[in-house]
C-alpha cells in the first residue's frame, strides 16, 4: 500500500485553504491597524429626516474578516466531511476524520439539542450565546467524547495501543502498515513511536486519562477548598490564621519539588498517599452532610431518612475508594484492614490513585484562598445580615447564603482548575512520575519522545497538540462563562 | 511598617522551617534511606548491612534530633567502630580529636555532602543558582516588557479589535505549558529535518543547520541568541500571558476613571492620556502580579532546564530529587521556599509604597 499523504485528493483544497487563512491573518491584521486609527465617522442625512452613518473603512474590512471567517470554517469543514466521506483516500486528515465519526455525530447531537433549549438551561444555555464560549465547549466536548469513545469503548482506535508491530517503529505519519493481515487497519495515521506503537490509538487513549483524572480531582479539590474556606472567610479569627498558614505552606513548595516528594516508589511503600487520600477524600461527604442537614434540621422526617441514604452511598463509594485488596493501608509491615473485597464497589490502580491524591493537594490550598476571600466579602452583604436576623445558623449562612452567591466566580475558576490541573497531570507524566512508563497519557508520551525530538518530532508534536487543544478549549470555555454570568 | 515587616519575616522563619522539616521528614523515611544506603553501597545488600551502614551515617536516630543536627543546634553524630575508626558528622576519619567541631548544620554555614555529585552542597548550589539566575534574568528581561506592552495596548482600549486580538493571544499563552511550547519551538525552529530550518538553510538565509539550537548545554559557558533564545522563550510565553491579563484588566479600569475622562474633556492627546496619566497608576497591580509570578517561574525553569539540557538549578532539583541526594534536596527545597517568601514580602512591602492609598500602621 502506498504511503499516506496528509489530504490524499482532498489537495485540491489546499490551495483554497492557503488562501483563505492568509487573507483572514491579513484581514485581522488590518482591522486592528485600523482600529488605531480615529474614523472620521462620515453622517449623512436622507431625505427622510433619518440619520445613516458610513461604516467607513474599519467597518468594511470588519465585514469582511466575518466573511472570510466563515470561509475558513467552511473549509475546514469540507477536510473534514470529505474525509468522512472518502476515508483514507483524503489522506492521513480523511482518515483521523472517519474514526472520529462517531464523536462528530455525539457533538452534533450535542450541539443540536443546547442550542435548541438554550433558553431554559440556565448558564449553560446563555455559553451559547457567545462564539469564544461555544468553540471553548466544542473543543472540551470533543476531548471528553473522545476519551469516552476511545478509551472506554474502544471505538476510534485503530490499532492497539500497547502492542509493538515490527517495522515500525518511529515511522513517518501515513506508513502503511508492514505486515497487515486482512481486517487489520492499513496504515499509522499518525505514524509510530520509538517503541513502534501507534501513535494516534495512544493519543486517543491518553485523553481518557486526562477526561478521568482532570475534572474529578478539581472537583475534590474543590470540595476541600469549600469546606475549608468558607468558615475561614465566616469566622475569621484564630481558625482563619491557621488555615491560611497551611495553605500558605503547601503553596511556598514548588509543585514539582512537591510532586518529587510524593510519587515516588518510595513513598508510595509508607503508605503516605494512603493516608492522604483517607483524609482528602473524607471532605466531600462532610460537605454533603453539613450542606443537607444545615437545610433540612427543622424538618426531622425529611432529615434523617435523607440523610442516612446519601451517606450510606457516599460512605460505600468513600471506602470503595480508598481501599483496595480488603485493606486502606498495606506496607508490608503493618496493614489497616478496609472494606472486605467481596463490598469494594471498585478498584482504583494504585498509581493513578497516587496522582489522583498529590494533584488534589496541590490544587485545594488555592481554591481555599479563593474561597476564603469570597467569603470575606460576601459576609458584609445585606442578604448575610437578615438570615443572622432571622436566626439561621452559621452553617446554613455559610452554604445555603454565600455559596450560591459566590458560584460565578467559582464556577469560572472551575474551568481553569482542570485545565491547570491538565497541565499538572502532564507535568507528572513529563517527568515519569505516578503513572507507569507504558501508560498512553500525554505527559508520558512527550517525555517518550522528547529524546528524538529533532529526527523524528511526530511522536511527541501530536500529544503535545492534543493538550495544548484541551486546554485552550478550557480556557475559552471559562472566558466565555466569565462573559456571559457577568452579564447577567 | 517596620514592625510590619518584622511579623512578615517572623511568619517567614516558621514557614521556611515548617517547610524544610517536612522535606526532611519525607526524605528521611525508611524506604528512601533504604534507597539511598543501596545506591551508595551496592545494590545486593542485606537487611542487616542496610541498617549497620545507615547506623553508622546517624541516619537512625530519631528524627528531630536529626532535623537539629542539619540546623546546627544539636551536636553532630560520632561514630567510634569496633577497630577504632572515628568518624562524625562533622569530621571525616582520621581528624585529631582537638579539631573535631561539635557542631555543624546550617547555622554554622555547614550545608552538607552531597552524594549525587560528591561534591559540597554549598558550592554545587551556588554554581546551578548562578546559571539559573543567568537563565531567569533573560527571561525577565524578555517577558516583563512584553507582557505589560501586550497588557496596556489591550486594556487602552477595552473592547477594540486589537483587545480581542491581544487577549486571546494572551489566552493562547496561559493554555500552552512549557513542555508542551518547547517540544514545538525544538521541532519547529530547531529540527534540521523539520520545520522552517531546512528551508531557510536552503535559501542560504542562515548559516548553520537550523535557525536555532534545541540543547542549551553551550550556553551555560556561553550563551547567545542562537543557543539561549528558545529556552528564554518557552518560560516567558506561558508566564506572560498572565501578567498581561491582569495589566489589562488594571489598565481597563483605569482607563474608566475620572480623571482620564477629564483629561479627554480638556482635549489631552490620547498618547498622553495613557503614558502621563494612566500607565503609572495601570502599573501598581501587575507589579504585584510580577513578583508572584517569580515562584511560578521556578516551575518553569525546571521544565526547560530538563528539556532543553541546561544545567542550573532546576536540572539540579531534578538530580537531587531523584536520587534521595538528602541534603542536597534540602539545600535546594531551602533556597526555592526562600525565594518564594522573599518574592511575597517584596510584593507586599512593594505594593504599599506604589499604593498611597493603603498605608499600614
Amino acid at each position: 500500500m502506498e504511503p499516506l499523504t496528509w489530504t490524499g485528493s482532498l489537495s485540491g483544497l489546499n490551495f483554497i485553504f492557503i488562501i483563505v487563512a492568509g487573507l483572514l491573518v491579513l484581514s485581522v491584521l488590518a482591522s486592528i491597524l485600523v482600529s488605531l486609527v480615529p474614523s472620521s465617522d462620515a453622517r449623512a442625512v436622507g431625505a427622510d429626516g433619518s440619520l445613516a452613518t458610513d461604516k467607513g473603512a474599519a467597518g468594511f474590512i470588519n465585514m469582511l474578516t466575518g466573511y472570510l471567517f466563515y470561509a475558513f470554517i467552511a473549509v475546514v469543514l469540507a477536510y473534514l466531511v470529505g474525509g468522512v466521506i472518502m476515508g483514507t483516500s483524503a489522506g492521513i486528515f480523511g482518515g483521523m476524520s472517519r474514526q472520529f465519526l462517531p464523536v462528530w455525530i455525539a457533538l452534533i447531537v450535542t450541539f443540536a439539542l443546547s442550542i435548541t433549549y438554550k433558553r431554559r438551561l440556565g448558564l449553560y444555555g446563555k455559553l451559547f450565546d457567545s462564539t469564544v464560549g461555544m468553540i471553548g465547549f466544542a473543543i472540551v466536548m470533543f476531548w471528553v467524547f473522545t476519551g469516552i469513545m476511545g478509551g472506554v469503548m474502544d471505538l476510534l482506535i485503530t490499532h492497539d495501543s500497547l502492542s509493538q508491530v515490527s517495522g515500525m517503529k518511529n515511522k513517518l505519519p501515513g506508513t502503511p502498515l508492514s505486515g497487515a493481515e486482512d481486517g487489520d487497519f492499513g496504515w499509522f495515521l499518525l505514524g509510530g513511536d520509538n517503541l513502534a506503537r501507534d501513535v494516534f490509538s495512544r493519543l486517543i487513549k491518553g485523553s481518557w486519562v486526562v477526561v478521568q483524572i482532570a475534572p474529578m480531582a478539581t472537583l475534590f479539590a474543590f470540595m476541600v477548598g469549600i469546606t475549608l474556606g468558607l468558615p475561614a472567610g465566616y469566622y475569621g479569627g484564630r481558625l482563619d490564621t491557621v488555615l491560611s498558614f497551611l495553605a500558605n505552606l503547601i503553596l511556598a513548595f514548588p509543585v514539582i519539588l512537591l510532586f518529587y516528594l510524593l510519587v515516588t516508589p518510595e513513598i508510595v511503600l509508607t503508605g503516605i498517599p494512603n493516608y492522604m487520600a483517607v483524609f482528602l477524600f473524607i471532605f466531600p461527604i462532610i460537605f454533603v452532610a453539613i450542606l443537607l442537614n444545615s437545610r433540612f434540621y427543622t424538618q426531622p422526617s425529611l432529615r434523617t431518612p435523607l440523610l442516612i441514604v446519601v451517606l450510606g452511598v457516599l460512605g460505600w463509594l468513600y471506602l470503595s475508594l480508598i481501599s483496595s485488596n480488603g485493606a486502606i493501608v498495606d506496607t508490608g509491615t503493618y496493614r489497616i484492614p478496609g472494606l472486605p473485597a467481596v463490598l469494594d464497589g471498585f478498584d482504583i490502580d494504585g498509581g493513578i490513585l497516587v496522582v489522583f491524591v498529590s494533584v488534589v493537594f496541590v490544587n485545594s490550598p488555592t481554591v481555599f484562598r479563593i474561597v476564603r476571600g469570597l467569603a470575606l466579602d460576601i459576609k458584609t452583604r445585606d442578604y448575610v445580615a437578615a438570615a443572622q436576623t432571622r436566626g439561621e445558623g452559621p452553617w446554613y449562612i455559610m452554604l445555603w447564603e454565600i455559596l450560591p452567591n459566590a458560584r460565578g466566580p467559582l464556577i469560572v475558576d472551575f474551568c481553569l482548575r482542570i485545565g491547570y490541573t491538565t497541565i499538572l497531570l502532564g507535568t507528572l507524566g513529563f517527568f515519569g512520575l505516578g503513572l507507569e512508563s507504558e501508560s498512553p497519557d500525554w505527559g508520558s508520551t512527550i517525555n517518550a519522545g522528547r529524546r528524538l525530538l529533532s529526527l523524528y518530532p511526530h511522536a511527541a508534536i501530536a500529544p503535545a497538540l492534543a493538550l495544548l487543544s484541551l486546554v485552550l478549549g478550557l480556557n475559552l470555555l471559562a472566558d466565555g462563562l466569565r462573559e456571559e454570568s457577568l452579564r447577567d | 511598617m517596620g514592625i510590619f515587616i518584622l511579623r512578615r519575616l517572623g511568619v517567614m522563619l516558621l514557614t521556611a522551617l515548617c517547610l524544610t522539616f517536612i522535606v526532611f521528614w519525607l526524605t528521611n523515611l525508611y524506604p528512601n534511606l533504604e534507597k539511598l544506603a543501596k545506591t551508595q553501597g551496592n545494590f545486593r545488600m542485606s537487611d542487616e548491612a542496610v541498617s549497620s551502614y545507615l547506623g553508622d551515617r546517624g541516619y537512625l536516630q530519631p528524627m528531630p534530633v536529626k532535623f537539629g543536627q542539619w540546623l546546627g543546634v544539636m551536636p553532630g553524630w560520632v561514630t567510634e567502630k569496633d577497630d577504632g575508626k572515628v568518624f562524625g558528622r562533622c569530621f571525616v576519619e582520621g581528624t585529631p580529636e582537638q579539631e573535631r567541631p561539635t557542631f555543624c548544620g546550617i547555622i554554622q554555614g555547614d550545608w552538607g555532602f552531597s552524594t549525587v555529585f560528591k561534591d559540597d552542597v554549598g558550592a554545587t548550589v551556588m554554581t546551578r543558582l548562578a546559571l539559573t539566575g543567568k537563565l531567569m534574568l533573560c527571561v525577565l528581561l524578555l517577558m516583563v516588557p512584553s507582557a505589560l506592552i501586550v497588557g496596556v495596548l489591550a486594556g487602552m482600549r477595552e473592547g477594540s479589535k486589537l483587545d480581542r486580538s491581544l487577549s486571546t493571544f494572551s489566552i493562547a499563552t496561559t493554555a500552552t505549558p512549557e513542555y508542551v511550547s518547547g517540544v514545538i519551538f525544538i521541532a519547529v525552529l530547531a529540527s534540521s529535518k523539520f520545520g522552517i530550518s531546512p528551508v531557510l538553510a536552503e535559501w542560504g538565509w542562515i548559516d548553520s543547520k537550523t535557525l536555532f539550537l534545541g540543547s542549551a548545554t553551550s550556553a551555560m559557558a556561553d550563551a547567545n541568541f542562537w543557543n539561549f533564545f528558545l529556552p528564554v522563550l518557552t518560560i516567558s510565553l506561558y508566564g506572560m500571558g498572565y501578567i498581561a491579563r491582569m495589566t489589562r484588566a488594571s489598565m481597563a479600569e483605569v482607563m474608566t476613571a475620572q480623571y482620564i475622562r477629564t483629561a479627554r474633556l480638556k482635549g489631552v492627546k490620547f498618547s498622553d492620556i495613557v503614558l502621563k496619566h494612566a500607565l503609572r497608576n495601570a502599573l501598581i497591580a501587575p507589579f504585584t502580579v510580577i513578583m508572584l509570578q517569580i515562584p511560578w517561574l521556578l516551575n518553569g525553569v525546571v521544565i526547560v532546564e530538563t528539556l532543553f539540557n541546561y544545567k542550573g538549578f532546576g536540572w539540579l532539583l531534578v538530580q537531587a530529587a531523584s536520587n534521595n541526594d538528602i541534603e542536597l534536596l534540602l539545600a535546594v527545597s531551602v533556597v526555592s521556599v526562600v525565594v518564594v517568601l522573599v518574592t511575597q514580602l517584596i510584593s507586599d512591602i512593594g505594593y504599599v509604597y506604589l499604593n498611597p492609598r493603603i498605608r499600614i500602621s
